[in-house]
């Protein structure tokens, strides 16, 4: 997979300029940068909901020219559908997306089965008949990345999708992505302003540049896999988290 | 003592008895002319006495207010989900709406005697007239309040707008929607009693107007009473009906979050 942009701009204000940015397929990779420098438009330009003013981007070699379909999207707030169970929650992709769309009502017991060997991939056995209010804000993030994932999506996109949560859920969150991504292997987009977790997770770190956003520089983290939570406290570790510090202190100026 | 659970749900019929014991006193003790006030004691034998006519008008009464509002929900419905669809058309339509409803309903009753006759028809369309706005307003605010987020998860799969108008708008205006038919159900009861009492031959307005200028207060007061508990009983209905549709608006942070 490929994207590529050479610019974008939205009503007077250029959010994003001369912003390249590859990412290769099945590949983890992380953008941190200061607030308000673009990142949610980077997402917006991957998954074709916004075209760009100048360049071009292209997922899995071709153009993207509107709303791409194969994206799944999670973000800061869960986002759960309150008069839906936890399942039908995550199987709300499937109503849209084609094939599933077509056979959705036909294979229903095949999907929902599905659906619940993901929940219980992300532990959250059992509470497929729930509704979202039951459940404690780490757990809708949970139902969140299974909605984003149900679909088997080419690209899953992540925008500071655990940024609201307490310290402990959020590494435990942690953990589940980097399961979830070691197992099914998807291509990630992760924009982050923890630092921590863009090095814990990503393969490649991306700093953004305060607006306009462009990338200023790409990190590979080659810290060995599987990560265990402890390695955030290994001095090769917190040396990655400190170049990565110093590089969005510059930016900022 | 009683359990407060008991008390609080004995508290209506408490409140409702001590009002009527307090009317009744203040009659009896300044010996307030019937002309003027009638006791509950007079207005009940009142409507003993005129049952048949008051149930024939309370009737006609909840009929024509049952056509009306049900056509308001029709049009309520489909011009709420085209003002929720679009931008566009919502900065439009929104201000002829506005100044639509500012216009006392009682003002148009007299065109609507033109147009249609001396009937239920008026009623009928006062009733509507004064009881879609609310439903309008609820359906537009549901359908356009989409959070846009959830908006783009759904886009980037390839969702079209219909799509999100179907899994996420409707259900998500439901709870505004329920919630904006007991405000139009009691609107409609005052459309439809407003335009019998200028210009009917039938309902409780009619008899209350028939009935005051013949000074027989105790059934116009007696009227009013069966206007009270029919509204009661429809306003009941659809908190129920709100209740049972959209549980979930009530027990999620939702209903107050937004």
């Amino acid at each position: 997979m490929t994207l590529t942009y050479a610019g974008a701009s939205g009503d007077g204000v250029t959010a994003v300029q001369g912003l390249d940015l590859n990412v290769e397929r099945g590949a983890f990779a992380a953008v941190v940068g200061p607030s308000g420098c673009g990142k949610s438009t980077l997402m917006k330009l991957a998954t074709g909901l916004v075209r760009p003013n100048e360049g071009r981007i292209a997922v899995d070699g071709a153009l993207v020219k509107g709303p791409v379909k194969i994206a799944g999207m999670a973000f800061q707030n869960a986002n759960l559908l309150p008069w839906r169970t936890i399942r039908d929650n995550v199987l709300l992709p499937l109503e849209i997306v084609e094939p599933h769309r077509r056979r959705f009502r036909r294979n229903k017991a095949d999907y929902a089965a599905r659906a619940d060997r993901l929940l219980a991939l992300v532990g959250l056995d059992g509470f497929a008949e729930r509704f979202p209010w039951e459940l404690s804000g780490g757990m809708q993030q949970r139902t969140s990345l299974c909605r984003a994932l149900i679909h088997e999506p080419a690209l899953l996109m992540l925008d500071e999708p655990f940024a609201a949560l307490d310290a402990f859920t959020r590494e435990e969150l942690w953990c589940v992505l980097r399961d979830l991504w070691a197992r099914i292997g998807f291509t990630v987009i992760l924009v982050t302003h923890d630092l921590r977790e863009a090095a814990f997770l990503a393969d490649t770190v991306h700093v953004m540049s305060a607006r306009p956003g462009r990338i200023v520089a790409s990190r590979a983290i080659e810290l060995p896999r599987p990560r265990a939570l402890d390695i955030c406290f290994e001095p090769e570790f917190v040396d990655i988290v400190h170049d990565l510090r110093s590089r969005i202190s510059e930016v900022r100026q | 003592m009683m359990p407060a659970s008991l008390m609080e749900r004995a508290a209506p019929v408490a409140f409702t008895l001590g009002l009527g014991i307090l009317w009744e006193a203040i009659c009896w003790l300044f010996n307030i002319d019937p002309i003027i006030l009638p006791a509950p004691s007079a207005i009940a034998e009142s409507a003993v006495t005129h049952w048949k006519p008051l149930l024939r008008h309370s009737g006609a009464t909840m009929w024509t207010t049952l056509a009306g509002f049900a056509i308001a929900v029709a049009f309520g419905v489909v011009l709420g989900m085209v003002i929720g669809w679009s931008r566009a058309i919502y900065r439009g339509l929104y201000p002829v709406m506005v100044g639509f409803n500012s216009i006392p309903k009682v003002a148009v009753v007299p065109i609507l005697v033109i147009w249609f006759g001396i009937g239920e028809i008026p009623a009928i369309l006062t009733a509507f007239l004064i009881s879609f706005f609310p439903i309008v307003v609820n359906v537009a605010t549901g359908l356009a309040t989409t959070e846009p987020e959830l908006e783009d998860v759904l886009r980037a799969l390839g969702a079209r707008k219909l799509d999100i108008i179907l899994k996420v708008g409707i259900p998500r205006a439901q709870p505004y929607f329920f919630g904006s038919l007991k405000v139009a159900i009691t609107l409609a009861f005052v459309g439809s009693v407003v335009s019998e009492t200028i210009a009917a031959n039938a309902g409780i307005g009619y008899l209350m107007s028939v009935a005051g200028t013949n000074f027989q207060m105790p059934l116009v007061f007696a009227g009013l009473i069966a206007l009270a508990i029919e509204g009661i009983a429809m306003y009941a209905l659809f908190a129920f009906i709100e209740m049972r549709t959209t549980r979930w608006a009530f027990r999620s942070s939702f209903a107050a979050g937004t």
